[in-house]
């Protein structure tokens, strides 16, 4: 049985870094039969994270980020051929050029897709973009040289804070509009949001706040935009970074749980169906899964993280050529990191899945600190800013379930250490940009409970 | 040749910034930002790079492109 495992058709749909580390993987552990990779751009698996700092700034082209190999996973490649379905009881991946794709195993990794702007006409107009692909990075880095009078970023997430801080550190005018009322306060709550507010307010960022953007003006061109305030900003260039859509619609007639949220799947990357039946031949990894974690109550957890999306790869591509009793549950803690405004911001666990914070280490006013995240009692999460070898600790500390807040640990511990503040994190609905961390609840999509 | 820098790993201790100063370079205090191609007359300074890294976070390899189709 083992042998037959290692052998036979293995497809995998998405051939970014979830699909190449997967595919990596497989061999690595020993699949000798056919791997075959799809993927919807015509690109190489490439990284993303560049594409929103070292690209914009100029410091590389977006057509030199792709992934290098760990090893040659020996795959074909269909590059620039869209997924169109899966027909389950064939076992075959449809292709929008027809063909069809007959696999013993399949791997959907097939991510997220940016939010595009909800008027179609308005987000046409030159100079409107999004940012997630190469083609989006190397249109908005241009556009970004070439010395706009100023920028408008459309939500204060971490993609759009990383390029409104890639703009001031070229020198352009920018302005960010979000609905909420500070930038990051979805995915840090409201203490962290008023530093991340202040950095950009003191880099020459025009900064507002709780409002929205009613329309983007401009005849042809993109020109400025209306607020909600009454207010317009002229603004030559637009980024609209308004979180992002996982791509599942290609999945809609096939019976998997699929929704908003991703692919719902077991600790083991197993997809599930819609009866909530699990699936022992199609797994799922990175942006585009939903899946179990203990440490946050067993609820559904949709992550948009790099780290993520290896490490899933990782265990979803094990499990495929392993026995049952040799599996591997995804369990890792989550991490991610954005760099903005100089500062260099890390997160481990779920911040969000919180009610009380305590600065452990550092201070807002020195901009390097570490804040522990805790929910009824147990410590959940832990952000740092320039203070990331700190991270490890409070990683241990999340995994072992330590109490909230957390025992002195270290050397340099915060006096106010033990006091502890509510973490107020709003409404994921009143933002404007998407949740990059998704807790969904037992019921995917009535009960969101926080970003 | 092309680097990817594993930045969940990174902890900024700059041991790459003094190995190939031309790749990798400090923004801020610890973030690391880094040149994703890497020149030829720098691949050498890169797997050293990597080697000294103490978290074991960079990865310099071939692009897919670069062979494998």
């Amino acid at each position: 049985m083992p042998d037959d495992l290692k052998d036979g058709r293995i497809v995998i749909v998405g051939a970014s870094l979830a699909g190449l580390r997967a595919a990596e993987t497989l061999r690595e552990e020993g699949f000798t039969g056919s791997l075959t990779l799809v993927g919807d751009e015509p690109h190489a698996p490439y990284d993303r994270p560049p594409l929103s700092k070292q690209v914009l700034l100029g410091q590389a082209t977006a057509d030199t980020t792709e992934l290098p190999m760990r090893r040659d996973p020996e795959a074909e490649w269909r590059l620039g051929v869209r997924a169109t379905g899966v027909d389950r009881l064939a076992k075959r991946v449809l292709l929008e050029d027809g063909e069809s794709l007959p696999y013993d195993r399949l791997l959907i990794a097939t991510g997220t897709r940016a939010r595009p702007w909800g008027n179609p006409d308005e987000a046409a107009m030159d100079g409107v973009f999004t940012l997630r692909t190469r083609e989006d990075g190397a249109g908005l880095a241009e556009r970004l040289a070439a010395g706009p009078e100023r920028v408008l970023v459309i939500g204060a997430g971490f993609t759009g804070s990383e390029i409104a801080s890639a703009c001031r550190e070229m020198g352009l005018q920018v302005t960010v509009a979000e609905r909420g009322p500070a930038p990051l306060v979805g995915a840090l709550g409201a203490t962290l949001s008023k530093l991340a507010a202040v950095m950009q307010r003191n880099h020459g960022v025009d900064l507002r706040t709780g409002v929205t953007v009613t329309a983007l003006t401009g005849n042809g061109a993109f020109t400025g935009a209306q607020l909600s305030d009454g207010s317009r900003v002229p603004a030559d260039v637009c980024v609209v970074a308004l979180g992002a859509v996982r791509n599942v619609e290609w999945l809609a007639d096939s019976g998997l749980a699929v929704g908003p949220r991703g692919i719902a799947c077991d600790a083991g990357c197993r997809a599930f169906d819609m009866y909530g039946i699990v699936t022992d031949d199609i797994y799922v990894a990175g942006d585009v899964s939903r899946f179990p974690h203990p440490l946050f109550g067993y609820q559904m957890l949709s992550l948009e993280h790099w780290g993520n999306a290896v490490e899933q790869a990782e265990v979803a591509a094990h499990n495929m050529v392993s026995p049952g009793a040799l599996r591997r549950p995804h369990l890792a803690v989550p991490t991610f990191w954005s760099t903005q405004f100089g500062l260099n911001i890390k997160s481990v666990g779920v911040p969000t899945y919180s009610d009380y914070i305590v600065i452990a280490q550092g201070s807002l006013e020195a901009r390097r600190l570490a804040m522990v995240y805790g929910y009824k009692g147990r410590v959940t999460a832990a952000v740092t800013v320039d203070m990331s070898r700190s991270l490890d600790y409070y990683k241990h500390l999340i995994e072992t379930a330590a109490p909230f807040p957390p025992p002195p640990g270290a050397a340099d511990r915060a006096i106010a250490a033990d006091i502890t503040i509510p973490s107020a994190v709003p409404d994921p609905s009143v933002l404007s940009h998407g949740p990059t961390v998704a807790l969904t609840g037992h019921l995917p999509d009535r009960r969101l409970t926080v970003v | 040749m092309r680097t990817v820098v594993d930045l969940t790993r990174c902890q900024g201790y700059a041991q790459c910034v003094f190995h190939a100063p031309e790749v990798f370079k400090l923004h801020g205090e610890e973030g690391l930002l880094y040149a994703t191609a890497v020149p030829d007359d720098q691949v050498s300074r890169v797997r050293e790079a990597a080697a000294a890294c103490p978290v074991q976070a960079i990865l310099l390899g071939e692009e897919v492109s670069g062979g494998a189709r």
